[in-house]
């Protein structure tokens, strides 16, 4: 009876708010579905060049390949949907790997207990990155430039830069692998795509889900509304330390060794994996699953190009101009919609 | 138009309210009244304590001395939860929304509805249907119009973001509503029809401390004017009666409260 | 700068003290890294023989592989130091330059171990391995070992363009018998010298082709990660893996079977050699010059006629980083 107080866009044609319109209100946002329009058109392309790419055995290959990077870019994405950054993620997770397998092996430690010792300390190191960007204020970006080489130097001094070898078969345990059909498959790889949805389903169906993304889309405002900011943001941070652990412990069963040089590269390619996948770097916004389907694409160049002969060099060409035009997608998608 | 009585207690009152900041001394004593059913527009000049006196009255900031009286019932908010947790709510200047997400979500944000079975509730899963439903028929109660409850907050017009802050302080309000320059940042359309949305809120029973330094849209929308100077309430006023040029004179020092007809006090 | 500032300064007040007659010659040590093995053994032959030959040492390291600047503030605070040798692993082989320059004209002595810089010349001298010649050996070594047998070659490289990693490649393809392109290299990607990297190349290197049975590696950790690859493909007793470095625990692979040779590197002697070169320099103002090859040796249990080795006995002997 009383008229509407505000109306959508004047000017617009109400009639054509149609059934399509509203179907596609309801499809996830362009930014998340590009990515793994991406990833299966790059699939595709290399399934023409290559007899041996669409294999289940080379399929396993690739997940396993990219474990490290994936793992690691789920402590990432939380860490940038809240407008941090981590750049000690793989630094910390090879001080902890050194710390899970040198307890086990030299000290002798029951495994399990040398495992839980390893993520204890990554947990620990993520505390301290999310306590000095809390309490002390500093920008995350310094926090964990200064932290990674903190991390750094602890593994080297601890390790003796020595890797360790002889490795006990708990810390092992998840480079097993099982049969699907005729593919092997690691327990490694199970882990990581259970980690994924696990943490996929608290960051959308969670009140602390939503609160991550609200902290870093405008913290002041969350914090208005009541919500403790400063605790979630340490519980973040340390949560992201216990993932680089876990990446840590999938890394040791991967490779055999705990090696002391290992994740030097993991900062750049998670933050790789997570741009890839949609996730604005600014905060805020973007879908954990977004940074699986970036490191795949990472992954699954690499492989590809090698399976076709082509050099290196051109894998981190490629991966260039995709993190380019990932930004750019996002951000023309952005500007179509406000 | 509702006829305010002076005689009725007031929902929120404050008495000697004194703030200083170092040797600045921002309220000097100041008084305030509420009174049920209104919307009362607080004005002042730049550094005469209104904002000081509005973040008190919201728990943002503790007074050095004075009282604060809700019902009756004297409070003391150490932060601003208490006083949600009294049911003032604030719409803050800048609306204090999480762009990127819905309107349900920032409905909801920090007072999320979750899932009644027992496994839900261990886990905290939302209830993402009832809030939608809820923000659907808040926003529809105060006539807000919007395509969906999912869209993004960023992808609303100026006015329509309004609607929704103010929607949302609505919908949780118990005693007060505060509203910080709600119509600063709009055109001449969008921002009578937030002015409209203020009568509306007024006539469900919810007073409205109004923040504001537009006044054609004050005298458009306010009962009553309460005038801080220096640190003081120095008068209330009745729109109806007086002229603007007088009440920004006394907003300014350029005449003083004994200077006015008697007819224009309330 | 943090306990090498120390110390340089702590050096400046006792060298300002010093008496004149029995001042003992001051040498300085810039290595890349301080955490590599490679560097740590070098270090310990530099101190070895400086306290041998009566020389005090100075050392300072980089923080990563690639830190110009922190090499450049310690060739100049070693000069200041009184340092009139300088022995320098360049991280960055062109950016470097000035400061030699710079503090050669000031009558420095600077040589360059292990890595020489661009060009090779604007050092005094150079002591390093001829890492050409590490990767010929092994290419000389799989050539006679793979006998008549078909072969299918992987490289598992550095990364683009960087000096080692090109020395030895074209080493190994020289001591095979072949060129760049050979239609029996089916496979070559980059590791960047870690052993997870080295891994994944192997993993899909073999993917590409799996009958590949000769792996030529860039260093041992990518040797590792290859085998580890193999193994979980269970073609670990059928293919070849070959590699530099002479690491202890890449001996210790020799010794167990799981790379065939490798080429043996002496960080230690390139240090001893430039010590010595710093007290002769001191002693009689004559600067040591040129390129002087520190060696290296090919450490198999299984050697082929015509390819001089050594046993893994030897090498574990003389590795580094044990």
């Amino acid at each position: 009876m009383a008229t509407t107080v505000m109306n959508p866009e004047d000017g617009e044609r109400t009639a054509s708010r149609s059934i399509i319109h509203r179907l596609l209100e309801h499809l996830p946002p362009p930014a998340s579905i590009g990515p793994a329009v991406a990833l299966a058109v790059t699939c595709a392309f290399f399934a023409t060049q290559s007899p041996r790419f669409l294999d289940g055995r080379n399929f396993s290959l690739i997940l396993q390949q990219v474990l490290e990077v994936g793992v690691i870019g789920i402590g990432q994405t939380l860490v940038i949907l809240t407008s941090g950054i981590d750049l000690a993620c793989g630094l910390v997770m090879a001080f902890g790997s050194i710390v899970m397998t040198k307890f086990a092996v030299n000290l002798g430690l029951n495994s399990y207990l040398a495992i839980a010792c390893g993520l204890l300390v990554c947990a620990g190191f993520g505390y301290l990155n999310g306590a000095l960007v809390t309490f002390v204020k500093l920008p995350p970006f310094i926090v964990t430039l200064g932290t990674l080489n903190i991390a750094y130097a602890l593994t080297q001094i601890y390790s003796k830069s020595q890797t360790v070898s002889g490795l006990t078969n708990t810390l092992l345990y998840f480079g097993n692998t099982f049969r699907i059909g005729r593919t092997d498959v690691t327990y490694g790889t199970v882990l990581m795509l259970v980690l994924y949805l696990m943490t996929w389903l608290v960051l959308r169906d969670t009140a602390v889900g939503r609160h991550i993304y609200a902290i870093g889309n405008n913290p002041e405002a969350t914090r208005l509304m009541g919500i403790p900011t400063q605790g979630l943001l340490r519980r973040v941070y340390t949560l992201a330390g216990l993932f680089y652990g876990i990446a840590g412990l999938l890394l040791v069963a991967r490779t055999g060794v705990g090696d002391p040089q290992a994740g030097q590269t993991d900062n750049l390619d998670s933050i790789t994996a997570v741009v890839l996948g949609g996730t604005s770097l600014f905060g805020g916004r973007g879908s954990l699953l977004g940074t699986l389907v970036g490191a795949l694409i990472v992954g699954v160049i690499r492989n590809g190009l090698t399976l076709m002969g082509v050099s290196s060099v051109y894998q981190i060409l490629i991966t260039g101009i995709l993190v380019i035009l990932a930004v750019m997608t996002d951000q023309l998608s952005r500007r179509n919609k406000g | 138009m509702p006829v305010v009585e002076a005689h009725r207690t007031p929902v929120m009152e404050a008495h000697g309210i004194v703030k200083r900041y170092g040797r600045v001394t921002a309220l000097d004593g100041t008084d305030f009244e509420l009174l049920p059913g209104e919307v009362l527009a607080v004005i002042g000049d730049n550094g005469a304590g209104k904002s000081t006196l509005i973040k008190i009255l919201s728990g943002a900031v503790a007074p050095d001395a004075g009282e604060i009286l809700l019902d009756g019932r004297p409070v003391h908010f150490k932060s601003p939860l208490d006083a949600r947790r009294e049911g003032i709510e604030t719409v803050y200047q800048d609306l204090a929304v999480a762009p990127a997400m819905t309107i349900a979500e920032n409905l909801f944000l920090g007072r999320e509805l979750h899932r009644t079975n027992w496994f839900s509730s261990f886990f905290g899963i939302l209830d993402k249907r009832r809030m939608l439903e809820e923000a659907k028929s808040h926003l529809r109660g105060l006539q807000i119009g919007v395509r969906s409850m999912r869209q993004a907050v960023e992808t609303l017009s100026g006015g329509q973001r309004q609607g929704v802050a103010v929607a949302r302080s609505a919908a949780f309000a118990r005693h007060v509503i505060i509203m910080d320059e709600p119509t600063a940042a709009l055109g001449v359309k969008e921002g009578t029809m937030v002015l409209e949305l203020i009568r509306r809120i007024r006539d469900r029973g919810l007073p409205v401390i109004l923040i504001s330094h537009n006044m054609p849209h004050v005298f458009e929308v306010a009962d009553r004017i309460h005038i801080e100077r220096l640190g003081k309430r120095v008068a209330v006023v009745n729109p109806k009666a007086i002229s603007m040029s007088d009440t920004v004179a006394v907003m300014t020092g350029a005449k003083r409260r004994d200077e006015l007809p008697s007819e224009v006090l309330c | 700068m943090n306990k090498s500032g120390i110390g340089l300064v702590a050096l400046l007040l006792v060298t300002g003290l010093a008496v004149r007659a029995n001042e003992k010659p001051i040498i300085g040590l810039i290595t890349k890294t301080d955490s590599n093995p490679f560097f740590v053994k070098m270090k310990q032959g530099a101190e070895q023989a400086a306290n041998k030959d009566g020389a005090t040492l100075m050392s300072a390291a980089g923080k990563f592989d690639g830190d110009n600047a922190t090499q450049v503030t310690a060739i100049e605070n070693m000069e200041t130091a009184g340092a009139k040798t300088i022995l320098i692993t360049p991280s960055d082989t062109k950016a470097i330059v000035p400061a030699i320059e710079k503090a050669r004209k000031s009558g420095v002595m600077v040589i360059a171990l292990d890595t020489p810089t661009d060009p090779r010349n604007a050092t005094d001298a150079l002591f390093a391995t001829n890492n050409f010649t590490a990767g010929e050996l092994i290419g000389e070594y799989a050539k006679k070992a793979m006998g008549d047998k078909p072969v299918k070659i992987a490289t598992l490289d550095l990364a683009p363009g960087i000096t080692v990693g090109v020395l030895r490649h074209n080493g190994f393809l020289q001591g095979f018998g072949i060129k760049e392109g050979d239609p029996h290299i089916v496979c070559s990607q980059d590791t960047r010298g870690d052993q997870a990297k080295g891994q994944t190349a192997m993993e899909n290197c073999l993917q590409k082709d799996p009958d590949i049975n000769l792996v030529y590696t860039i260093n041992e950790p990518a040797a590792f990660g290859a085998y580890q690859a193999l193994k979980a493909a269970g073609k670990e007793k059928n293919v070849m893996v070959v590699s530099i470095d002479g690491g202890c625990p890449g001996v210790k692979a020799v010794q167990e079977g799981e790379i065939a040779a490798t080429s043996q590197q002496y960080p230690l002697k390139m240090a001893a050699m430039g010590v010595n070169a710093g007290v002769q320099f001191a002693k009689d103002g004559k600067k040591a010059s040129g390129y002087v090859d520190t060696g290296v040796n090919l450490i198999t249990d299984k050697p082929e006629s015509g390819v001089p080795s050594k046993s893994t006995k030897f090498g574990l002997a003389e590795c580094w980083g044990g």
